[in-house]
């Protein structure tokens, strides 16, 4: 059996300014160029990191490679490379066979052209040949069930047809190699499970894959040989039940529950240090939870000796590490200065507030100031969850399977009348 | 035994055809420190060039009511402006020519080149989203965008047609040759176009640059007034404008105006061959960081 994909010793380094999307002015620069010249002003050094870090890896045909690791690690790096949207900085990568990815469903489609036009126009993006598209057309056209909207322009679809219409012709690329990255692939639970569903046949049909998600089940599930990444390094590589075990495990990554049992080691001062976080939902640590009931997340921390009040803190942070929101718990308790000892507190996320998709959990102990709170005790991303909708009609989505914007998503009450 | 089977069958089954001729081996390394521009990779990729094409033809003219009336309407209405302004009281020179004849035959080469560089120009950021979604030669979107203007110049060439059967002027032989001088302005377009679009990916005025330039350009260019009228000195400076020969060239071939110097075509030629390697150049060594930076 060959090697569809060899990487050897990939890294990619990006300046800090890049990533702040640095899109400035021409007027800036040239200002700044022409200021800098009069100051004889040089040698500023520009800050610089490495999203990957010398990465090597094969994958054999067929083979089906799972990639994790916590925000920032370099998965979604790496995914660029090998889809060539991006270059390396040093290292190569070899492929053999044609490559599709379901980061790019949807491409290209233009509101103003009609179905048709956008399955050939989509199709020749995603690198198929003009025959080949006449040639699946109506299979494809079948499969997303849009037959008599086809030659009505995608602007007046509902958004879910644009989707099934544009899954459906990436589903009909036929790659040898699929790469995808379930954090890009739109969220909304229907289309997820499409995904899922057809990675599993891919790899069930000999195809080789290569999976990045935070959904550390699906990995267990669907790979065979798993990959963990931390700030652009290799830190594991074996197979997928040992390296998710690892990871969920080592205070590497989050996962839906995390202990210091070291308590000199452990986030904090003199005064408090945390010594647990999980994620809850009916009783049991979950990893992944249901949108439509209350998720909590318990908090485990050592007040070491008596001194300011302090009281326990989350921020949750969407799949786009967009702070979702931050809270406190202002009970009357943490009023008064704690005794020395240890304490557990669970904050009580309500059910269908959170968006769908991958969440993290900062859990920090502070003491209340002006016009900042003091930190004591703080793990950024402590925890992490995934939230998803089981699609019963009785989430906020209602039967709508469309991605649902936005940082929450709540079930509001809606009252209407005739008048 | 099994196992084997039950993977291979499929894949013979459902991609008979792609096995040989799409399971290429792509090669990932750094962007080389001398960029070249890889032809076989084009050719690979025409049939997305042509879709490209194709669908800024297509959503232009669904999304403008008036589709192709303002095609013809644009250069029209700027003849008759130009007319009553530089023909009637500013009296410019006009190679002997009906003054809107000969500022509507300069019109139509200028229009097209003004609408490709002002289209090139943004044409990275303005496919974003394919840009940080798939790979293909980016060299593709500011070439599609320098084609997607030849849709407007053929209805306005229908309505210099009928101008000139009006004025009873007729072309002559040279003709054959207006293709080939229409191509220098595609190159040129295409050569200011693929320095514009990379550096608008870093910055973002430069689609306030674009218009700016192009009406300096214009003055520049002999669509006002003929350039032969100028002192031969400037002539020459002006030869370094690759729109002169193709305003001069295109009015020789189409309404018959005298053939413009070989030499002084020749320097705008070779002007225009440098407007592409530098823009191309510039385009290949900024391309690695597209994704990352736009």
């Amino acid at each position: 059996m060959g090697t569809a994909i060899s990487v050897e010793g990939l890294s990619k380094r990006y300046r800090i300014g890049e990533l702040q999307g640095a899109y400035g002015t021409l007027r800036d620069s040239l200002s700044m160029s022409a200021r800098r010249m009069l100051q004889r002003h040089h040698g500023q050094h520009e800050e610089e990191i490495w999203a990957l870090r010398d990465i090597s890896f094969d994958v054999h045909e067929g083979g089906v490679l799972g990639v994790i690791g916590r925000n920032g690690a370099g998965k979604s790096t790496l995914l660029k490379i090998l889809t060539r949207i991006t270059t390396p900085t040093s290292g190569r990568a070899t492929i053999r066979g044609r490559v599709g990815s379901l980061l790019e469903v949807g491409t290209g489609f233009h509101p103003e052209l009609t179905g048709r036009e956008n399955v050939f126009l989509n199709g020749s993006v995603l690198g198929m040949k003009q025959r080949e598209i006449q040639r699946k057309f109506s299979e494809i056209v079948e499969f997303a069930g849009v037959e008599t909207f086809i030659d009505t322009p995608v602007k007046r679809y509902s958004s879910g047809m644009s989707v099934r219409l544009a899954f459906a012709v990436a589903a009909h690329l036929e790659p040898e190699i699929l790469l995808v990255d379930e954090v890009l692939a739109v969220g909304d639970a229907e289309f997820q499970r499409r995904c899922l569903g057809r990675m599993e046949d891919m790899s069930d049909a000999g195809r080789t894959v290569l999976f990045v998600s935070h959904n550390m089940q699906a990995v267990t599930q669907l790979c065979d040989r798993a990959l963990l990444l931390d700030h652009g390094q290799t830190v594991l590589d074996g197979p997928s039940n040992e390296v998710v075990a690892h990871y969920l495990q080592s205070g590497h990554g989050s996962g839906s529950s995390r202990e210091w049992p070291d308590l000199a080691a452990a986030p904090g001062n003199d005064l408090v240090r945390l010594r647990s976080a999980r994620v809850i939902q009916d009783d049991e640590v979950a990893g992944s939870v249901d949108v439509r009931r209350p998720v909590g997340i318990e908090i485990g921390f050592s007040v070491l000796r008596l001194g300011e009040p302090v009281l326990p803190k989350i921020k949750l942070y969407d799949r786009d590490g967009d702070v979702a929101f931050n809270a406190l718990d202002t009970s009357p308790r943490w009023r008064e200065p704690s005794e020395p000892g240890d304490y557990v507190t669970t904050a009580w996320i309500p059910g269908n507030l959170l968006n769908e998709g991958f969440t993290s959990v900062d859990v920090s102990i502070v003491s209340l100031g002006a016009p900042k709170l003091h930190p004591h005790a703080g793990a950024h991303d402590a925890v992490s969850f995934h939230v998803h909708d089981p699609g019963e009609g009785d989430s906020a989505r209602g039967s709508f399977i469309g991605q649902v914007r936005g940082v929450v998503r709540p079930l509001l009450d809606w009252s209407s009348e005739e008048r | 035994m099994v196992e084997t089977e039950v993977r291979q069958t499929p894949r013979d089954t459902t991609a008979p055809a792609l096995t040989d001729r799409d399971a290429r081996v792509t090669v990932i390394k750094p962007a080389p420190r001398w960029p070249h521009l890889d032809l076989s990779e084009l050719w690979h990729y025409r049939e997305l060039l042509a879709r490209l094409v194709w669908r800024d033809v297509a959503v232009r003219y669904k999304q403008t009511s008036i589709g192709i009336t303002w095609a013809i309407l644009q250069p029209f209405l700027t003849m008759v402006v130009f007319t009553f302004v530089f023909g009637r009281f500013a009296n410019f020179p006009s190679k002997d020519l009906p003054y809107p004849i000969f500022t509507f035959s300069a019109l139509l080469p200028w229009t097209y080149f003004a609408s490709a560089v002002a289209l090139s120009s943004v044409s990275i950021v303005s496919n974003r989203a394919l840009v940080t979604k798939v790979y293909f030669p980016r060299v593709l979107l500011p070439l599609s965008a320098v084609v997607v203007p030849i849709a407007d110049f053929l209805p306005a060439f229908l309505v210099l047609v009928a101008l000139m059967f009006w004025y009873w002027v007729f072309p002559g032989i040279a003709i054959l040759l207006a293709p080939l001088f229409l191509l220098m302005a595609l190159a040129a377009a295409l050569g200011v176009g693929l320095f514009f679009s990379a550096l608008n990916v870093r910055y973002r005025d430069v689609p306030y640059v674009i218009p700016f330039l192009i009406q300096i350009w214009l003055y520049l260019s002999g669509v006002v007034y003929a350039i032969d009228a100028l002192p031969e000195k400037w002539q020459w400076v002006l030869s370094l404008n690759p729109m002169t020969a193709v305003i001069s060239g295109f009015q020789w071939g189409v309404v018959g105006t005298p053939a413009p110097e070989l030499a002084k075509t020749l320097i705008s030629v070779a002007a225009t061959g440098l407007f592409v390697v530098i823009g191309l150049w510039f385009f290949r060594r900024s391309e690695p960081r597209f994704a990352d930076t736009i």
